[in-house]
């Protein structure tokens, strides 16, 4: 832009201020202040003054050898992976049907309408809803599926530890695969036509369009929904804390649920909450690191991708002109 | 393509839709069994926990309900200011910092932008026990403004609304707002805001929405029970209080269900473009 004696420059600065200011405030503060206390002795409710610790790693070893930390470290994943294998191979299937465009699928609106419907309600009533279905001895899913036939008496699912995460790692993939395939939709929307034209002329099908073509397109899409649903999936709050607590002995406590108890409940150890949070901020600075580093990577895979059309292009025109010279 | 009609495309066509048509009632039932047994009371619970017509202890459920500690009006109307106060923070703040980004030559505007990607993804919550010792150090716990101001700085809607000002925004409409004399705030208010209209909607949805099911937060800040937002007052209906009283745990969730389905189905549209937006960030 060109300056005509006045600089707007300065606009930039000032624009940009109250952003500033509340990252400053309410995002960097916070978190250099949660570094801290990890490395003091800060607890009890209503306390705000501390002293640093003799050793500063204390809390730090104190966390990684807590057994219960390192079982919401694992749950974590588990649930992560119960949820997240079965969410984008269903994804990916939907996708593949909604996107071919010899078998025209009808009430697509309506079918994403209703896939993704689960994701935008308050996780904390779908928590509660899902735990009062699993009611026992009289709850609906009992009642279900005693009268298909499949169970003879009702069966207290919410005791058992695997079944207990096996329905959390349900609910989130009920509440995210509606989402994970319009995203993917619009990945494949996004992608140049003629390579499906291409490969229909070639005279590929359905399937062998969607392993050639289409998936290995959708590749850092595909990384980047993995990550971010893994930073998601780190921070896991509301259905583990309120379907069951946490419980039955721990089998549905998440890293979250598990720094919100050391904190906001009981014992109110703030520097081993702290401290966890801490491993948690590391652990998800790796991934979104990794998040920036592909989409950079994308950035630079489409100039290259442009220059080689610009090149073919090039080439073309040459040919071209060759053939019109020797007609001339 | 002569096979489009044989009989095993058609069968496998056939199958998509049963298929689809089965997740579709994955999504509905839940609500629906929710909404029904919101009518009846606990002994027609017990006796079947699912059934298709609903049956008359709605206001029974109701009165045992609004008895005890779930407020569903105070929790709609703290929720209501919050929820806008966030949404109005974000979209304003975003937008002005995304024209900043667009339409001025700063030194600094590209490592800003570079650091608001890399600040994109740190979530609150690994940075809750900091927030919520300072905020109770100042004296601002039991206030909505902890859980309001926050929202000026929100790096994804500033991504977003940058992506659509390059897209959209043509750099003479500034100049010659600014032959005709117009000062940079007043062309920013008058003229860039209406143009970003179409991205304002969007991102205004999911701010509201995800400010008014955020749990973690105000469950931390939030003590007074007069302060209680939706989602605490949601958390209650799981303790020892309605232990008992089924037809009135799911009244009470069906009352925090209710908006949500009416925004939703009004606005499914503009939200399902606006997933499909936001999920191609390039």
């Amino acid at each position: 832009m060109k300056r005509k004696g006045v600089n707007y420059a300065k606009y930039g600065y000032i624009f940009c201020i109250p952003f500033v200011l509340a990252f400053l405030v309410f995002s960097l503060y916070p978190t250099i202040y949660t570094a801290i206390i990890g490395f003091t002795d800060l607890k009890g409710l209503g306390k705000t003054d501390f002293q640093f610790l003799d050793n500063p790693f204390g809390n730090f070893e104190l966390i990684l050898n807590n057994p219960s930390f390192q079982k919401s470290l694992s749950n974590t994943f588990i649930i992560w992976i119960l949820n997240f294998i079965p969410q984008i191979l269903l994804a990916l299937i939907l996708t593949a049907w909604f996107t071919n465009n010899r078998r025209k699928i009808k009430g697509q609106g309506v079918f994403k309408v209703m896939f993704y419907m689960p994701n935008i309600i308050t996780a904390a009533t779908i928590a509660i809803l899902f735990n009062s279905f699993f009611g026992y001895p009289m709850g609906p899913v009992n009642s279900l599926l005693q009268s298909l036939g499949i169970i003879d008496e009702p069966s207290n699912f919410l005791v058992q530890g695997w079944t207990a995460k096996g329905i959390v790692a349900f609910i989130q993939f009920w509440m995210w695969y509606g989402y994970t395939m319009i995203v993917l939709i619009s990945g494949v929307l996004g992608m140049n036509p003629e390579l499906f034209e291409a490969s229909d002329i070639d005279g590929a099908n359905g399937f062998q369009t969607f392993f050639f073509v289409t998936l290995p397109n959708l590749r850092t899409i595909l990384i980047y929904t993995l990550i971010t649903s893994l930073i998601g999936g780190l921070q896991m709050f509301d259905i583990p804390r309120l379907f069951l607590l946490g419980g039955p002995d721990n089998a549905t406590l998440t890293t979250s649920v598990f720094i919100y108890n050391q904190a906001f409940s009981g014992s109110y150890m703030y520097n081993r909450a702290s401290a966890a949070s801490l491993l948690m901020f590391f652990i998800i600075a790796v991934l979104s690191g990794f998040v920036f580093y592909i989409m950079r990577d994308k950035h630079a895979a489409k100039l290259e991708k442009e220059i080689r059309i610009q090149q073919r292009e090039f080439k073309k025109a040459l040919k071209e002109n060759k053939k019109m010279g020797r007609d001339v | 393509m002569d096979k489009t009609n044989s009989l095993p495309r058609r069968a496998y066509k056939f199958m998509i839709y049963i298929v689809c048509g089965f997740l579709v009632l994955l999504s509905i039932a839940p609500f629906w069994i929710m909404f029904i047994n919101a009518t009846r009371n606990t002994f027609e619970i017990q006796q079947s926990a699912i059934a298709f017509f609903p049956s008359d202890s709605l206001f029974d459920n109701l009165k045992i309900l609004v008895g005890k500690s779930f407020n569903p009006i105070k929790g709609f109307t703290n929720s209501m200011i919050i929820s806008g106060g966030v949404t109005i923070c974000t979209v304003y703040f975003s937008s002005l910092t995304a024209y900043a980004l667009v339409v001025y030559n700063w030194r600094f505007r590209q490592p800003f932008f570079t650091f608001i990607m890399v600040i994109m993804m740190i979530p609150a919550q690994v940075t809750s026990i900091g927030f919520y010792q300072f905020m109770y150090s100042i004296h601002m716990t039991n206030n909505f403004l902890p859980l309001i101001l926050p929202a000026i700085a929100a790096p994804t809607t500033v991504f977003f609304m940058r992506q659509y000002l390059l897209a959209t925004l043509s750099i003479d409409i500034v100049n010659s707002a600014r032959i005709d004399g117009a000062g940079e705030f007043h062309i920013f208010n008058r003229i860039i805001l209406p143009i970003m209209k179409p991205a304002i909607a969007t991102q205004a949805i999911f701010a509201f929405v995800g400010s008014w099911n955020n749990l973690f937060m105000p469950l931390i800040l939030l003590t007074d029970s007069d302060k209680y937002t939706m989602p605490i007052m949601v958390s209650l209906l799981r303790g020892d209080i309605y232990k008992t009283e089924f037809g009135t745990i799911y009244l009470g969730l069906s009352l925090t269900v209710l908006p949500l389905f009416i925004v939703y189905f009004m606005l499914s549209k503009y939200i399902i473009a606006g997933v499909a937006l936001g999920g191609v960030k390039e």
